[in-house]
């Protein structure tokens, strides 16, 4: 089952603006790990063409992963309040 | 708002913590506001499933009578898995069919809004959909919180904001969150008729089973797999520590992880023809006593995993009782000071005393050492494989004459346990 598919059975009330921010040019000269790709359970982080990191933030499911991980550049806050993911089972 | 409202406690978070303390304070008559970023508590909360209820029965007498509560566990499975084989220990006991019943699966959307029920019917004021962004300070001390731009002012703030606590943060109550502390769980919840849930797993009516699963399904990685039966979904997921998936070379990320614990034998048939029904993430703080913050400033107070309050042996996973019971002793600590009108540290310190004696940090003293233990893979890879493969060897008959069982097992042992064994077994013997 796709991640994609996996996030599709979930809701989401998605705000116009991103909870997630991140520097790519200091993510990219200092970054090699790039352990976001890796850490994160919704796959919110893909790597672009030019090497840098895209963000899907609409698909966060707010665990926080990682910025536990990240040491660089990124800055994470939790969706606004009635923004992001909505368990119906949890 | 123009002018910052005033109320007595203001808790950050509507999960079991600090709906816990709430309940606990409305109940005494104080003015609670609880602030939850989410539609309605438990809209943002993941578990695994399975809260223990002795330890709280002292805490919340007859609460649990009507609680939605999904199946009360009378089964519990470990199975250590290998490559191609896997051992599964299976503990059935009639002390777990006995009332009242030694734990419960939950659902948390389910779970949290009736907690939240019982607290509002105490008098606790629940405002949803709102996200706390800051501490209001005043020489020293915290006097508040803002949200959506409104300034409320309290004699105690308590910080329930869960396992990534910006609050704490905020506070400077806490350490650097470091990788090693903290795990990450990816969970599906499955939906299956409850009599094919009942026949699969050899249940009753009502009964429920836990299993527990470590070895090869997390490919070498610090974690494990989980699965709990509801009433009618099955919670299944995979929990692995953030540093193993940062060192794992070459990456591997937990939704696969979970994609491959689904299509493993053992686990198959249990899900086979169910549905998924929601996909989940959430960490888990595993840190033990080690990377706990503190749990009280001035004006402030930290319950459940926000201050570090879960426990994972490997055997057994807690967070939620401890949630409910910091929460109440919370509860307790802000009405004595609220007696003295002082919200001092060494007025709130109180709530540290109280957690010591209590289960909760009893507990996670007994299991001091199991934090570092766990980081110890050859837990993971080697043991697992090794039991598996031995049993496996013990059962094979083939065309040659069967050996010896002493030799068979001699050998293996020989493979799989060197003197680090004898040093891993000796730690098992502290815990
Ligand atoms: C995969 C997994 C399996 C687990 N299995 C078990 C198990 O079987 N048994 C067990 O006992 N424990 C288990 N645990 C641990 C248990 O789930 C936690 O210990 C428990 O949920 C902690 O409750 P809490 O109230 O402290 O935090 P949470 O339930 O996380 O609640 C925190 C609340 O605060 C809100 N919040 C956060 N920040 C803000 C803010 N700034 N403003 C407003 N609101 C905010 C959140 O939306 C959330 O509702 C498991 C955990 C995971 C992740």
């Amino acid at each position: 089952m796709s991640i994609d598919a996996k996030l599709a059975l979930d809701a989401f009330k998605i705000d116009e603006e991103s909870h997630i921010q991140i520097d790519q040019t200091r993510c990219k000269e200092r970054c090699q790990t790039r352990y976001c790709l890796y850490v994160c359970p919704a796959q919110v982080y893909t790597l672009g063409q030019e090497g840098e990191i895209l963000i899907r933030y609409e698909g966060c499911l707010e665990c926080g992963a990682c910025t536990i991980a990240c040491d660089t550049t990124l800055a994470w806050n939790y969706p606004r309040g009635g923004f992001g993911v909505q368990y119906r089972f949890g | 708002m123009a002018e910052a409202e005033k109320v007595e406690v203001v808790i950050v978070g509507a999960g079991l913590a600090g709906l816990a303390c709430a309940y606990h304070l409305a109940a005494a008559g104080l003015e609670v506001l609880v602030i939850e970023r989410g539609d309605f508590p438990g809209s943002k909360n993941v578990t695994g499933g399975r809260l223990y209820l002795h330890p709280l029965r002292s805490f919340f007498p007859h609460l649990w009578e009507e609680a939605p509560l999904e199946r009360h566990v009378t089964k519990e499975r470990l199975t250590a898995m290998g490559k191609g084989s896997s051992v599964t220990v299976e503990l059935s006991s009639e002390r777990f069919k006995e009332k009242p019943y030694h734990s419960h699966t939950i659902l948390r959307a389910k779970f949290d809004p009736w907690l939240a029920e019982r607290a509002a019917q105490k008098g606790a004021i629940i405002v949803p959909k709102s996200r706390v962004d800051d501490l209001l300070w005043q020489e020293g001390r915290v006097i508040g919180i803002v949200a959506s731009e409104a300034e409320i002012h309290a004699d105690v703030v308590v910080a329930a904001d869960g396992a990534f606590s910006f609050m704490v943060e905020k506070a400077g109550l806490g350490k650097r969150r470091k990788p090693q502390d903290y795990a990450v769980g990816a969970k599906e919840v499955i939906e299956l008729t409850s009599g094919a849930i009942e026949e699969r797993f050899g249940l009753s009516h009502g009964e429920g089973a836990a299993q527990l699963f470590f070895g090869s399904l997390t490919e070498g990685m610090f974690g494990g797999g989980f699965l709990y039966t509801n009433i009618d979904t099955i919670s299944l997921g995979v929990v692995v520590g953030i540093n193993a998936l940062m060192e794992k070379e070459p990456g591997f990320e937990l939704h696969r992880l979970l994609d491959s614990f689904k299509e493993r034998p053992e686990v198959k048939p249990l899900i086979e023809g169910g549905h998924p029904v929601e996909y989940s993430a959430h960490i888990v703080p595993e840190g033990g006593l080690e990377s706990m913050p503190q749990v009280y400033g001035h004006g402030i107070l930290v319950v459940g995993d926000a201050a570090g309050l879960a426990l994972n042996t490997g055997l057994i996973v807690r967070g939620m009782d401890f949630a409910l019971a910091s929460g109440a002793l919370a509860a307790q600590t802000i009405m004595e000071a609220k007696k003295r009108n002082d919200f001092s540290p060494a007025s709130l310190s109180r709530y540290e005393e109280l957690l010591k004696e209590s289960f909760v940090l009893k507990g996670l003293e007994t299991f001091r050492e199991v934090p570092r233990f766990l980081q110890n893979p050859r837990l993971f890879n080697l043991y697992p494989q090794a039991l598996s493969e031995s049993l496996e060897r013990l059962m094979w008959i083939g065309e040659e004459p069967k050996e010896k069982i002493s030799t068979t097992l001699w050998r293996e042992a020989r493979r799989a346990f060197r003197f680090s064994a004898v040093r891993d077994l000796l730690r098992v013997w502290r815990i």
